[in-house]
Protein backbone atom coordinates (compact mmCIF):
# COMPACT_ATOMS: atom_id res chain seq x y z
CA UNK A 1 0.00 0.00 0.00
CA UNK A 2 1.39 3.14 -0.90
CA UNK A 3 1.31 5.84 2.01
CA UNK A 4 1.35 9.45 1.76
CA UNK A 5 2.73 12.47 4.01
CA UNK A 6 0.32 14.77 2.96
CA UNK A 7 1.91 18.46 3.99
CA UNK A 8 -0.05 20.18 1.48
CA UNK A 9 -3.50 20.74 2.81
CA UNK A 10 -6.18 20.30 0.34
CA UNK A 11 -8.31 23.66 1.33
CA UNK A 12 -4.74 25.63 0.53
CA UNK A 13 -5.99 25.61 -2.98
CA UNK A 14 -3.61 28.61 -3.93
CA UNK A 15 -0.30 26.20 -2.59
CA UNK A 16 -1.50 23.67 -4.18
CA UNK A 17 -1.44 25.73 -7.85
CA UNK A 18 1.86 27.18 -7.05
CA UNK A 19 3.36 23.88 -6.43
CA UNK A 20 1.47 22.16 -9.44
CA UNK A 21 2.48 24.88 -12.20
CA UNK A 22 6.36 25.08 -10.76
CA UNK A 23 6.22 21.23 -11.25
CA UNK A 24 4.86 21.50 -14.86
CA UNK A 25 7.93 24.42 -16.01
CA UNK A 26 10.13 22.06 -14.35
CA UNK A 27 9.12 19.07 -16.35
CA UNK A 28 8.89 20.39 -19.25
CA UNK A 29 12.43 21.90 -19.11
CA UNK A 30 13.61 18.11 -17.85
CA UNK A 31 12.18 16.51 -20.66
CA UNK A 32 13.49 19.19 -23.64
CA UNK A 33 16.54 17.52 -24.67
CA UNK A 34 14.50 14.32 -25.05
CA UNK A 35 11.43 15.75 -27.28
CA UNK A 36 14.39 18.10 -28.87
CA UNK A 37 16.16 15.15 -30.71
CA UNK A 38 12.73 13.97 -31.27
CA UNK A 39 11.11 17.16 -33.20
CA UNK A 40 14.90 16.97 -34.44
CA UNK A 41 14.73 13.32 -35.96
CA UNK A 42 11.77 14.77 -38.62
CA UNK A 43 13.17 17.99 -39.52
CA UNK A 44 15.72 18.95 -42.00
CA UNK A 45 19.49 20.30 -40.69
CA UNK A 46 18.89 23.63 -41.49
CA UNK A 47 15.67 23.70 -39.69
CA UNK A 48 17.34 21.75 -36.68
CA UNK A 49 19.91 25.02 -36.27
CA UNK A 50 17.35 27.31 -36.65
CA UNK A 51 15.45 27.67 -33.70
CA UNK A 52 14.08 26.37 -30.40
CA UNK A 53 10.20 25.68 -31.57
CA UNK A 54 9.47 21.60 -31.58
CA UNK A 55 7.07 21.26 -34.08
CA UNK A 56 8.77 20.32 -37.73
CA UNK A 57 7.57 22.34 -40.73
CA UNK A 58 6.86 19.12 -42.21
CA UNK A 59 7.81 15.73 -40.78
CA UNK A 60 10.86 14.38 -43.44
CA UNK A 61 10.64 10.48 -42.93
CA UNK A 62 13.78 10.48 -45.70
CA UNK A 63 15.80 11.15 -42.09
CA UNK A 64 14.65 7.71 -40.91
CA UNK A 65 15.05 5.95 -43.95
CA UNK A 66 19.02 7.39 -44.42
CA UNK A 67 19.75 5.84 -40.80
CA UNK A 68 17.70 2.97 -40.84
CA UNK A 69 19.33 2.32 -44.29
CA UNK A 70 22.37 4.52 -45.24
CA UNK A 71 23.81 4.30 -42.02
CA UNK A 72 23.05 0.25 -41.07
CA UNK A 73 20.93 1.00 -38.33
CA UNK A 74 18.60 -1.60 -39.05
CA UNK A 75 20.90 -4.15 -38.91
CA UNK A 76 22.03 -2.90 -35.65
CA UNK A 77 18.14 -2.88 -34.64
CA UNK A 78 17.96 -6.60 -34.73
CA UNK A 79 21.70 -7.14 -33.31
CA UNK A 80 20.72 -5.06 -30.48
CA UNK A 81 17.48 -7.00 -30.08
CA UNK A 82 18.74 -10.90 -29.98
CA UNK A 83 21.15 -9.89 -27.90
CA UNK A 84 18.73 -8.57 -25.27
CA UNK A 85 16.24 -10.75 -25.93
CA UNK A 86 18.37 -14.00 -25.55
CA UNK A 87 20.48 -12.49 -22.60
CA UNK A 88 16.91 -12.06 -21.39
CA UNK A 89 15.86 -15.31 -20.95
CA UNK A 90 19.62 -16.48 -20.33
CA UNK A 91 19.18 -14.16 -16.97
CA UNK A 92 15.80 -15.48 -15.95
CA UNK A 93 16.45 -18.84 -15.97
CA UNK A 94 20.03 -18.61 -14.85
CA UNK A 95 19.39 -16.66 -11.71
CA UNK A 96 16.08 -17.61 -10.76
CA UNK A 97 17.27 -21.39 -11.04
CA UNK A 98 20.45 -19.97 -8.26
CA UNK A 99 17.59 -17.77 -6.72
CA UNK A 100 15.23 -20.89 -5.99
CA UNK A 101 17.70 -22.87 -4.22
CA UNK A 102 19.93 -19.61 -2.14
CA UNK A 103 15.98 -19.31 -1.04
CA UNK A 104 14.79 -22.19 0.10
CA UNK A 105 17.36 -24.94 0.73
CA UNK A 106 20.39 -25.14 2.53
CA UNK A 107 23.28 -27.07 1.82
CA UNK A 108 27.08 -27.30 2.20
CA UNK A 109 28.67 -24.59 0.62
CA UNK A 110 26.02 -22.14 0.44
CA UNK A 111 27.23 -19.73 2.36
CA UNK A 112 30.61 -19.28 0.64
CA UNK A 113 28.76 -19.03 -2.74
CA UNK A 114 26.55 -16.09 -1.41
CA UNK A 115 30.09 -14.44 0.13
CA UNK A 116 31.81 -14.51 -3.34
CA UNK A 117 28.59 -13.33 -4.82
CA UNK A 118 28.10 -10.53 -2.73
CA UNK A 119 31.74 -9.40 -3.20
CA UNK A 120 31.26 -8.85 -6.73
CA UNK A 121 28.31 -6.21 -6.36
CA UNK A 122 30.91 -3.27 -6.57
CA UNK A 123 33.12 -4.18 -8.67
CA UNK A 124 33.02 -2.00 -11.86
CA UNK A 125 32.75 -3.04 -15.42
CA UNK A 126 35.64 -1.35 -16.62
CA UNK A 127 37.71 -3.57 -14.24
CA UNK A 128 36.92 -6.62 -16.02
CA UNK A 129 36.51 -5.55 -19.95
CA UNK A 130 39.92 -5.99 -20.97
CA UNK A 131 39.77 -9.71 -19.65
CA UNK A 132 36.34 -9.87 -20.57
CA UNK A 133 37.81 -8.95 -24.27
CA UNK A 134 40.57 -11.42 -24.13
CA UNK A 135 38.72 -14.29 -23.22
CA UNK A 136 36.41 -14.02 -26.12
CA UNK A 137 39.10 -13.85 -28.43
CA UNK A 138 40.54 -17.08 -27.04
CA UNK A 139 37.85 -18.77 -26.89
CA UNK A 140 36.59 -17.73 -30.52
CA UNK A 141 33.29 -16.70 -30.08
CA UNK A 142 34.33 -11.92 -30.28
CA UNK A 143 33.74 -11.74 -33.95
CA UNK A 144 29.71 -12.95 -33.65
CA UNK A 145 26.53 -12.59 -31.40
CA UNK A 146 27.56 -15.49 -29.36
CA UNK A 147 30.06 -13.72 -27.14
CA UNK A 148 28.88 -10.43 -27.26
CA UNK A 149 25.09 -11.98 -25.76
CA UNK A 150 26.86 -14.08 -23.50
CA UNK A 151 29.16 -11.36 -21.99
CA UNK A 152 26.00 -9.26 -21.84
CA UNK A 153 24.42 -12.05 -19.84
CA UNK A 154 27.79 -12.58 -17.72
CA UNK A 155 27.66 -9.34 -15.77
CA UNK A 156 24.67 -10.51 -14.12
CA UNK A 157 23.86 -7.98 -11.05
CA UNK A 158 23.43 -9.87 -7.50
CA UNK A 159 20.38 -8.00 -7.71
CA UNK A 160 18.53 -10.24 -9.57
CA UNK A 161 19.41 -13.26 -7.55
CA UNK A 162 18.84 -11.61 -4.29
CA UNK A 163 15.23 -10.54 -5.67
CA UNK A 164 14.29 -14.38 -6.68
CA UNK A 165 15.71 -15.82 -3.31
CA UNK A 166 13.40 -13.18 -1.66
CA UNK A 167 10.66 -13.78 -3.29
CA UNK A 168 10.73 -17.79 -3.10
CA UNK A 169 11.65 -17.54 0.42
CA UNK A 170 8.47 -16.49 0.89
CA UNK A 171 6.59 -19.66 -0.31
CA UNK A 172 4.48 -21.25 2.25
CA UNK A 173 6.58 -25.00 3.23
CA UNK A 174 2.78 -26.10 2.14
CA UNK A 175 2.71 -25.84 -1.40
CA UNK A 176 6.23 -27.79 -1.88
CA UNK A 177 4.99 -30.87 0.49
CA UNK A 178 1.15 -31.05 -1.45
CA UNK A 179 3.77 -31.04 -4.68
CA UNK A 180 6.04 -33.88 -3.27
CA UNK A 181 3.08 -36.21 -2.15
CA UNK A 182 2.15 -35.77 -5.38
CA UNK A 183 5.40 -37.51 -6.12
CA UNK A 184 6.85 -34.39 -8.26
CA UNK A 185 10.82 -34.39 -7.74
CA UNK A 186 13.17 -31.29 -7.51
CA UNK A 187 12.91 -29.82 -11.26
CA UNK A 188 8.94 -30.45 -11.72
CA UNK A 189 8.27 -28.92 -8.16
CA UNK A 190 10.43 -25.95 -9.50
CA UNK A 191 8.60 -25.60 -13.08
CA UNK A 192 5.26 -26.66 -12.41
CA UNK A 193 4.77 -25.01 -8.71
CA UNK A 194 7.88 -22.63 -8.16
CA UNK A 195 7.94 -20.33 -11.32
CA UNK A 196 4.47 -19.65 -12.37
CA UNK A 197 4.48 -18.25 -8.32
CA UNK A 198 7.18 -15.96 -9.16
CA UNK A 199 5.71 -13.72 -12.34
CA UNK A 200 6.10 -10.08 -10.68
CA UNK A 201 9.85 -11.19 -10.05
CA UNK A 202 9.89 -12.75 -13.32
CA UNK A 203 8.49 -9.51 -14.61
CA UNK A 204 11.00 -7.06 -12.81
CA UNK A 205 14.27 -8.92 -13.30
CA UNK A 206 13.59 -9.49 -17.35
CA UNK A 207 12.64 -5.69 -17.11
CA UNK A 208 15.77 -4.36 -15.37
CA UNK A 209 17.90 -6.71 -17.81
CA UNK A 210 16.51 -5.38 -20.62
CA UNK A 211 17.26 -1.98 -19.81
CA UNK A 212 20.87 -3.24 -19.06
CA UNK A 213 21.03 -4.97 -22.26
CA UNK A 214 19.55 -2.56 -24.58
CA UNK A 215 21.27 0.44 -22.73
CA UNK A 216 25.02 -1.27 -22.41
CA UNK A 217 27.91 0.83 -24.45
CA UNK A 218 31.29 0.02 -22.61
CA UNK A 219 30.87 -3.77 -23.44
CA UNK A 220 29.93 -3.69 -26.70
CA UNK A 221 32.42 -0.64 -27.96
CA UNK A 222 34.91 -2.78 -26.88
CA UNK A 223 34.07 -6.91 -28.62
CA UNK A 224 33.03 -4.34 -31.51
CA UNK A 225 35.99 -2.54 -32.08
CA UNK A 226 36.94 -4.73 -35.15
CA UNK A 227 33.62 -5.97 -35.90
CA UNK A 228 31.35 -3.18 -37.25
CA UNK A 229 28.91 -5.97 -38.59
CA UNK A 230 27.94 -7.25 -34.60
CA UNK A 231 27.42 -2.97 -33.29
CA UNK A 232 24.56 -2.48 -31.27
CA UNK A 233 22.50 0.59 -31.47
CA UNK A 234 24.36 2.85 -28.95
CA UNK A 235 27.93 1.97 -30.54
CA UNK A 236 25.94 2.35 -34.08
CA UNK A 237 25.10 5.98 -33.17
CA UNK A 238 28.28 6.69 -31.32
CA UNK A 239 30.18 5.00 -35.04
CA UNK A 240 27.55 7.35 -37.10
CA UNK A 241 28.36 10.62 -35.29
CA UNK A 242 31.99 9.39 -35.95
CA UNK A 243 31.65 8.55 -39.79
CA UNK A 244 29.06 11.32 -40.70
CA UNK A 245 29.22 13.98 -38.40
CA UNK A 246 27.63 16.27 -40.76
CA UNK A 247 24.19 14.61 -41.01
CA UNK A 248 22.20 16.20 -37.67
CA UNK A 249 19.08 15.18 -38.87
CA UNK A 250 19.95 11.49 -39.61
CA UNK A 251 21.78 10.97 -36.35
CA UNK A 252 18.74 12.65 -34.48
CA UNK A 253 16.90 9.81 -36.27
CA UNK A 254 19.15 7.19 -35.35
CA UNK A 255 19.12 8.00 -31.45
CA UNK A 256 15.38 7.98 -31.82
CA UNK A 257 15.18 4.66 -33.29
CA UNK A 258 17.29 4.07 -30.55
CA UNK A 259 15.84 5.31 -27.47
CA UNK A 260 11.42 4.93 -28.64
CA UNK A 261 11.56 1.60 -27.99
CA UNK A 262 12.67 1.48 -24.71
CA UNK A 263 10.81 4.37 -23.37
CA UNK A 264 7.62 2.66 -24.87
CA UNK A 265 8.31 -0.24 -22.60
CA UNK A 266 8.72 1.75 -19.63
CA UNK A 267 5.77 4.05 -20.31
CA UNK A 268 3.54 0.72 -20.20
CA UNK A 269 5.28 -1.56 -17.86
CA UNK A 270 6.13 1.29 -15.55
CA UNK A 271 5.26 -0.82 -12.21
CA UNK A 272 7.92 -3.02 -13.17
CA UNK A 273 10.65 -0.95 -13.81
CA UNK A 274 10.30 1.02 -9.90
CA UNK A 275 10.02 -2.20 -8.25
CA UNK A 276 13.17 -3.50 -9.94
CA UNK A 277 14.95 0.14 -8.80
CA UNK A 278 13.57 0.41 -5.14
CA UNK A 279 14.33 -3.47 -5.13
CA UNK A 280 18.14 -2.08 -4.38
CA UNK A 281 18.17 -0.21 -1.63
CA UNK A 282 14.95 -2.25 -0.09
CA UNK A 283 16.81 -5.11 0.36
CA UNK B 1 19.56 -36.35 16.15
CA UNK B 2 23.08 -35.84 15.44
CA UNK B 3 24.43 -34.12 11.84
CA UNK B 4 24.29 -36.32 8.83
CA UNK B 5 27.93 -37.29 7.51
CA UNK B 6 28.76 -34.08 4.82
CA UNK B 7 29.16 -36.79 2.17
CA UNK B 8 25.46 -38.01 2.28
CA UNK B 9 24.75 -34.03 3.04
CA UNK B 10 26.36 -32.98 -0.41
CA UNK B 11 24.03 -36.01 -1.89
CA UNK B 12 21.14 -35.09 -0.46
CA UNK B 13 21.67 -31.68 -2.49
CA UNK B 14 22.86 -32.25 -5.66
CA UNK B 15 19.79 -31.01 -7.38
CA UNK B 16 20.80 -27.66 -5.68
CA UNK B 17 24.11 -27.96 -7.19
CA UNK B 18 22.60 -28.32 -10.40
CA UNK B 19 20.57 -25.63 -10.24
CA UNK B 20 23.13 -23.05 -9.18
CA UNK B 21 25.95 -24.51 -11.56
CA UNK B 22 24.76 -22.45 -14.83
CA UNK B 23 24.67 -18.81 -13.03
CA UNK B 24 27.90 -20.03 -11.81
CA UNK B 25 29.50 -21.06 -14.60
CA UNK B 26 28.47 -17.66 -16.29
CA UNK B 27 29.54 -15.23 -13.09
CA UNK B 28 32.98 -16.73 -12.94
CA UNK B 29 33.68 -16.95 -16.89
CA UNK B 30 32.64 -12.91 -16.67
CA UNK B 31 33.09 -11.49 -13.25
CA UNK B 32 35.42 -13.71 -11.47
CA UNK B 33 37.95 -15.20 -13.41
CA UNK B 34 38.33 -11.54 -15.22
CA UNK B 35 39.40 -10.34 -11.86
CA UNK B 36 41.74 -12.52 -11.13
CA UNK B 37 43.10 -12.36 -14.68
CA UNK B 38 43.16 -8.60 -15.02
CA UNK B 39 45.80 -8.87 -11.74
CA UNK B 40 48.00 -11.16 -14.24
CA UNK B 41 48.10 -9.23 -17.08
CA UNK B 42 49.01 -6.05 -15.07
CA UNK B 43 52.02 -7.40 -14.43
CA UNK B 44 53.10 -8.20 -18.35
CA UNK B 45 54.27 -5.78 -21.27
CA UNK B 46 51.55 -6.73 -23.31
CA UNK B 47 49.97 -4.76 -26.49
CA UNK B 48 46.64 -7.29 -26.41
CA UNK B 49 46.97 -7.91 -29.88
CA UNK B 50 49.94 -10.43 -30.41
CA UNK B 51 50.38 -13.04 -28.45
CA UNK B 52 54.15 -11.63 -27.24
CA UNK B 53 53.82 -10.89 -23.93
CA UNK B 54 57.06 -9.92 -21.28
CA UNK B 55 56.54 -10.62 -17.47
CA UNK B 56 57.87 -7.49 -16.37
CA UNK B 57 56.37 -7.65 -12.49
CA UNK B 58 55.57 -4.68 -11.00
CA UNK B 59 56.76 -2.17 -13.62
CA UNK B 60 53.12 -1.13 -14.86
CA UNK B 61 52.52 -0.18 -11.43
CA UNK B 62 55.32 1.93 -10.93
CA UNK B 63 54.89 3.91 -14.52
CA UNK B 64 51.61 4.45 -13.68
CA UNK B 65 51.76 5.77 -10.33
CA UNK B 66 54.54 8.33 -11.46
CA UNK B 67 52.30 9.36 -14.78
CA UNK B 68 50.86 12.97 -14.02
CA UNK B 69 47.52 12.09 -16.26
CA UNK B 70 46.93 9.14 -14.30
CA UNK B 71 46.47 11.05 -11.19
CA UNK B 72 44.90 13.95 -12.62
CA UNK B 73 42.21 11.07 -14.05
CA UNK B 74 42.12 9.59 -10.75
CA UNK B 75 41.35 13.25 -8.75
CA UNK B 76 39.00 13.77 -11.30
CA UNK B 77 36.65 10.92 -11.18
CA UNK B 78 36.97 11.86 -7.13
CA UNK B 79 36.14 15.45 -7.84
CA UNK B 80 33.20 13.89 -9.84
CA UNK B 81 31.90 11.34 -7.31
CA UNK B 82 31.69 14.52 -4.42
CA UNK B 83 30.35 16.83 -7.09
CA UNK B 84 27.24 15.06 -8.45
CA UNK B 85 26.55 12.58 -5.14
CA UNK B 86 25.42 15.20 -2.81
CA UNK B 87 23.22 17.45 -5.59
CA UNK B 88 21.58 13.79 -6.65
CA UNK B 89 20.76 12.91 -2.88
CA UNK B 90 19.30 16.52 -1.72
CA UNK B 91 17.03 17.17 -5.14
CA UNK B 92 16.25 13.66 -5.27
CA UNK B 93 14.71 14.13 -2.04
CA UNK B 94 13.41 17.36 -2.30
CA UNK B 95 11.20 15.66 -5.17
CA UNK B 96 10.71 12.74 -3.48
CA UNK B 97 8.95 14.50 -0.41
CA UNK B 98 7.23 16.67 -2.57
CA UNK B 99 5.79 13.62 -4.88
CA UNK B 100 4.99 11.41 -2.19
CA UNK B 101 1.76 13.94 -1.77
CA UNK B 102 -1.44 12.45 -2.25
CA UNK B 103 -3.11 15.90 -3.05
CA UNK B 104 -0.61 16.39 -5.48
CA UNK B 105 -2.94 14.77 -8.63
CA UNK B 106 -0.25 15.37 -11.38
CA UNK B 107 2.34 13.33 -9.19
CA UNK B 108 2.40 10.12 -10.90
CA UNK B 109 3.12 12.15 -14.41
CA UNK B 110 5.85 14.07 -13.08
CA UNK B 111 7.19 11.07 -11.64
CA UNK B 112 7.37 9.39 -14.82
CA UNK B 113 8.75 12.70 -16.84
CA UNK B 114 11.76 12.66 -14.18
CA UNK B 115 12.25 9.13 -14.63
CA UNK B 116 12.22 9.19 -18.31
CA UNK B 117 15.76 9.89 -18.44
CA UNK B 118 17.05 6.91 -16.87
CA UNK B 119 15.82 4.55 -19.29
CA UNK B 120 17.38 6.66 -22.20
CA UNK B 121 20.38 5.06 -23.78
CA UNK B 122 23.43 6.80 -22.14
CA UNK B 123 25.45 6.66 -25.37
CA UNK B 124 22.77 8.69 -26.91
CA UNK B 125 22.30 10.68 -24.09
CA UNK B 126 26.18 11.91 -24.42
CA UNK B 127 25.67 11.97 -28.05
CA UNK B 128 22.83 14.24 -28.29
CA UNK B 129 24.09 16.37 -25.47
CA UNK B 130 27.18 17.31 -28.01
CA UNK B 131 24.07 18.84 -29.74
CA UNK B 132 22.30 20.16 -27.02
CA UNK B 133 25.37 22.06 -25.66
CA UNK B 134 26.90 23.05 -29.05
CA UNK B 135 28.34 26.64 -29.70
CA UNK B 136 27.30 26.90 -32.72
CA UNK B 137 23.16 27.36 -32.43
CA UNK B 138 23.10 24.73 -29.89
CA UNK B 139 19.68 24.95 -28.04
CA UNK B 140 21.39 25.67 -24.63
CA UNK B 141 23.17 28.81 -26.12
CA UNK B 142 20.16 29.56 -27.68
CA UNK B 143 18.05 29.43 -24.92
CA UNK B 144 20.65 31.25 -22.93
CA UNK B 145 21.46 34.22 -25.20
CA UNK B 146 17.17 34.88 -26.26
CA UNK B 147 16.73 35.40 -22.30
CA UNK B 148 19.77 37.58 -22.47
CA UNK B 149 21.91 35.51 -19.76
CA UNK B 150 24.42 35.56 -21.72
CA UNK B 151 25.55 37.84 -25.26
CA UNK B 152 27.97 35.57 -26.23
CA UNK B 153 27.81 31.67 -27.03
CA UNK B 154 29.36 29.47 -24.26
CA UNK B 155 31.25 26.67 -25.13
CA UNK B 156 30.55 24.55 -22.56
CA UNK B 157 32.12 21.05 -24.03
CA UNK B 158 34.78 22.72 -25.88
CA UNK B 159 36.34 25.00 -22.91
CA UNK B 160 38.51 23.17 -20.05
CA UNK B 161 36.93 25.06 -17.04
CA UNK B 162 32.96 24.40 -18.12
CA UNK B 163 33.69 21.25 -19.64
CA UNK B 164 33.43 18.69 -16.70
CA UNK B 165 30.87 21.06 -14.48
CA UNK B 166 28.70 20.71 -17.68
CA UNK B 167 29.16 16.40 -17.97
CA UNK B 168 28.45 16.61 -14.01
CA UNK B 169 25.01 18.53 -14.67
CA UNK B 170 24.15 16.11 -17.12
CA UNK B 171 24.99 12.85 -15.13
CA UNK B 172 22.68 14.16 -12.34
CA UNK B 173 19.85 15.23 -14.73
CA UNK B 174 20.37 11.36 -16.30
CA UNK B 175 20.39 9.39 -13.14
CA UNK B 176 18.24 11.96 -10.34
CA UNK B 177 14.97 9.95 -11.48
CA UNK B 178 16.59 6.56 -9.65
CA UNK B 179 17.50 8.91 -6.49
CA UNK B 180 13.84 10.16 -6.53
CA UNK B 181 12.89 6.80 -6.95
CA UNK B 182 15.08 5.25 -3.71
CA UNK B 183 14.18 8.23 -1.56
CA UNK B 184 10.51 7.50 -2.34
CA UNK B 185 10.43 3.92 -0.77
CA UNK B 186 12.12 5.02 2.32
CA UNK B 187 9.69 7.68 2.45
CA UNK B 188 7.40 4.39 2.08
CA UNK B 189 8.42 2.88 5.10
CA UNK B 190 6.91 5.88 7.89
CA UNK B 191 4.50 4.54 9.59
CA UNK B 192 1.23 6.18 8.81
CA UNK B 193 0.67 6.66 12.67
CA UNK B 194 4.10 7.77 13.48
CA UNK B 195 3.33 10.41 11.14
CA UNK B 196 -0.24 11.47 12.35
CA UNK B 197 0.80 11.29 15.98
CA UNK B 198 3.56 13.97 15.37
CA UNK B 199 1.12 16.32 13.45
CA UNK B 200 -1.42 15.91 16.72
CA UNK B 201 1.73 17.07 18.67
CA UNK B 202 1.90 20.02 16.41
CA UNK B 203 4.82 18.76 14.90
CA UNK B 204 4.58 21.14 11.63
CA UNK B 205 6.91 21.74 8.96
CA UNK B 206 10.47 21.43 8.80
CA UNK B 207 10.38 19.90 12.70
CA UNK B 208 8.15 17.40 11.59
CA UNK B 209 11.16 16.80 9.38
CA UNK B 210 14.08 16.97 11.01
CA UNK B 211 12.89 15.18 14.15
CA UNK B 212 10.60 12.33 13.28
CA UNK B 213 10.91 11.24 9.18
CA UNK B 214 14.56 11.75 9.00
CA UNK B 215 15.43 9.80 12.25
CA UNK B 216 13.43 7.05 10.33
CA UNK B 217 14.75 7.23 7.00
CA UNK B 218 18.50 7.81 7.75
CA UNK B 219 18.98 4.00 7.02
CA UNK B 220 18.00 4.40 3.75
CA UNK B 221 19.73 7.04 3.58
CA UNK B 222 23.49 5.46 3.96
CA UNK B 223 22.49 2.71 1.69
CA UNK B 224 21.57 5.47 -0.80
CA UNK B 225 25.05 7.58 -0.76
CA UNK B 226 27.05 4.00 -1.01
CA UNK B 227 24.95 3.12 -4.43
CA UNK B 228 25.53 6.49 -5.70
CA UNK B 229 29.20 7.01 -4.65
CA UNK B 230 29.85 3.80 -6.62
CA UNK B 231 27.86 4.73 -9.36
CA UNK B 232 29.53 8.03 -9.82
CA UNK B 233 32.56 6.47 -10.01
CA UNK B 234 31.33 4.88 -13.17
CA UNK B 235 31.02 7.09 -16.01
CA UNK B 236 32.51 5.87 -19.21
CA UNK B 237 29.42 5.80 -21.52
CA UNK B 238 28.21 9.29 -20.83
CA UNK B 239 31.56 10.90 -20.87
CA UNK B 240 33.29 8.85 -23.77
CA UNK B 241 30.45 10.07 -26.06
CA UNK B 242 30.33 13.50 -24.97
CA UNK B 243 34.00 14.54 -24.75
CA UNK B 244 36.09 11.70 -24.65
CA UNK B 245 37.58 13.14 -21.84
CA UNK B 246 38.85 16.23 -23.78
CA UNK B 247 39.27 18.94 -24.50
CA UNK B 248 43.05 18.10 -23.73
CA UNK B 249 42.68 15.77 -21.10
CA UNK B 250 40.64 18.26 -19.00
CA UNK B 251 37.36 15.58 -18.13
CA UNK B 252 39.34 12.53 -18.38
CA UNK B 253 38.02 10.31 -15.81
CA UNK B 254 39.83 7.28 -14.37
CA UNK B 255 37.93 5.01 -16.78
CA UNK B 256 38.43 6.90 -19.75
CA UNK B 257 42.17 6.99 -18.68
CA UNK B 258 42.12 3.00 -19.12
CA UNK B 259 40.10 2.83 -22.06
CA UNK B 260 42.33 5.05 -23.79
CA UNK B 261 45.69 3.68 -22.62
CA UNK B 262 43.81 0.04 -23.53
CA UNK B 263 42.59 0.46 -26.97
CA UNK B 264 42.88 4.27 -28.72
CA UNK B 265 45.31 4.05 -31.34
CA UNK B 266 44.89 7.04 -33.03
CA UNK B 267 47.67 8.79 -31.02
CA UNK B 268 50.00 7.08 -33.26
CA UNK B 269 50.91 5.09 -30.25
CA UNK B 270 50.19 0.69 -29.44
CA UNK B 271 47.91 -0.21 -27.44
CA UNK B 272 48.73 -1.23 -24.04
CA UNK B 273 46.66 -3.27 -22.32
CA UNK B 274 49.08 -4.93 -19.81
CA UNK B 275 48.90 -1.54 -18.42
CA UNK B 276 45.60 -0.12 -18.74
CA UNK B 277 44.93 -3.49 -16.20
CA UNK B 278 47.58 -1.81 -13.89
CA UNK B 279 45.74 1.16 -13.79
CA UNK B 280 42.51 -0.87 -13.68
CA UNK B 281 43.87 -2.96 -10.93
CA UNK B 282 45.01 0.15 -8.60
CA UNK B 283 41.43 1.70 -9.64
CA UNK B 284 39.63 -1.39 -8.55
CA UNK B 285 41.34 -1.46 -5.31
CA UNK B 286 40.97 2.14 -4.62
CA UNK B 287 36.87 1.68 -4.87
CA UNK B 288 36.86 -1.54 -2.93
CA UNK B 289 38.44 0.50 -0.29
CA UNK B 290 36.04 3.36 -0.18
CA UNK B 291 33.31 0.47 -0.53
CA UNK B 292 34.77 -1.18 2.42
CA UNK B 293 35.14 1.91 4.46
CA UNK B 294 31.33 3.17 3.25
CA UNK B 295 30.05 -0.03 4.34
CA UNK B 296 31.64 0.22 7.86
CA UNK B 297 30.68 3.49 8.61
CA UNK B 298 26.92 1.99 7.15
CA UNK B 299 27.22 -1.23 10.11
CA UNK B 300 27.92 1.69 12.72
CA UNK B 301 25.29 3.84 12.11
CA UNK B 302 22.89 1.34 11.88
CA UNK B 303 23.86 -0.01 15.40
CA UNK B 304 22.87 3.29 16.98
Amino acid sequence: MTRYLNFIAEKNQVKYLIITIAFIIFSFFWIYPLLWVLSASFKTDFEIWGGLGLIPDRLVWENFERAWFGANMGRYFFNTLIITVVSVIIVVVTTGMFGYVIGRYSFPGKKILIGILISTIFIPQGYTIIPVFDLLNNLNISKNLIGLTLATAGHTPVIYILLFAGYFSRVPVELEEAAKMDGAGFVRTFISIMLPLTKPVVATVSILQVLHAWNDFLLPVVITLGNPDIRTLSVGVYAFKGEYFVDWSGMAAASVITILPIIILFLFMQKYFVEGVQGAVKG
Amino acid sequence: MHKKPLSKQIYDARWCYLFVLPCSILTGMFVIYPIGMSWYFSLLDWSGFTKEAKFIGLQNYYEAVNDEFFWDAFIRSFIFMFGTVPVKIVLGFIIAVFLNNQVLKLAPFFRTVIFMPVVTAIAIIGIVMTFVFSPFNGPANKFLMSTNLTSAPIDFLGNPDTVLPTVMGVYVWKWLGITMMYWLAALQTVPQDVYDAAKIDGAEGYRLWIHIILPIVLPFAIVIILVEAVGALNVFPLIETMTAGGPFFSSEVMEIYIFRTAFVTDSGTMPRLGYACAAGVFWGVAVLFITVLQGLWMRRTRRI
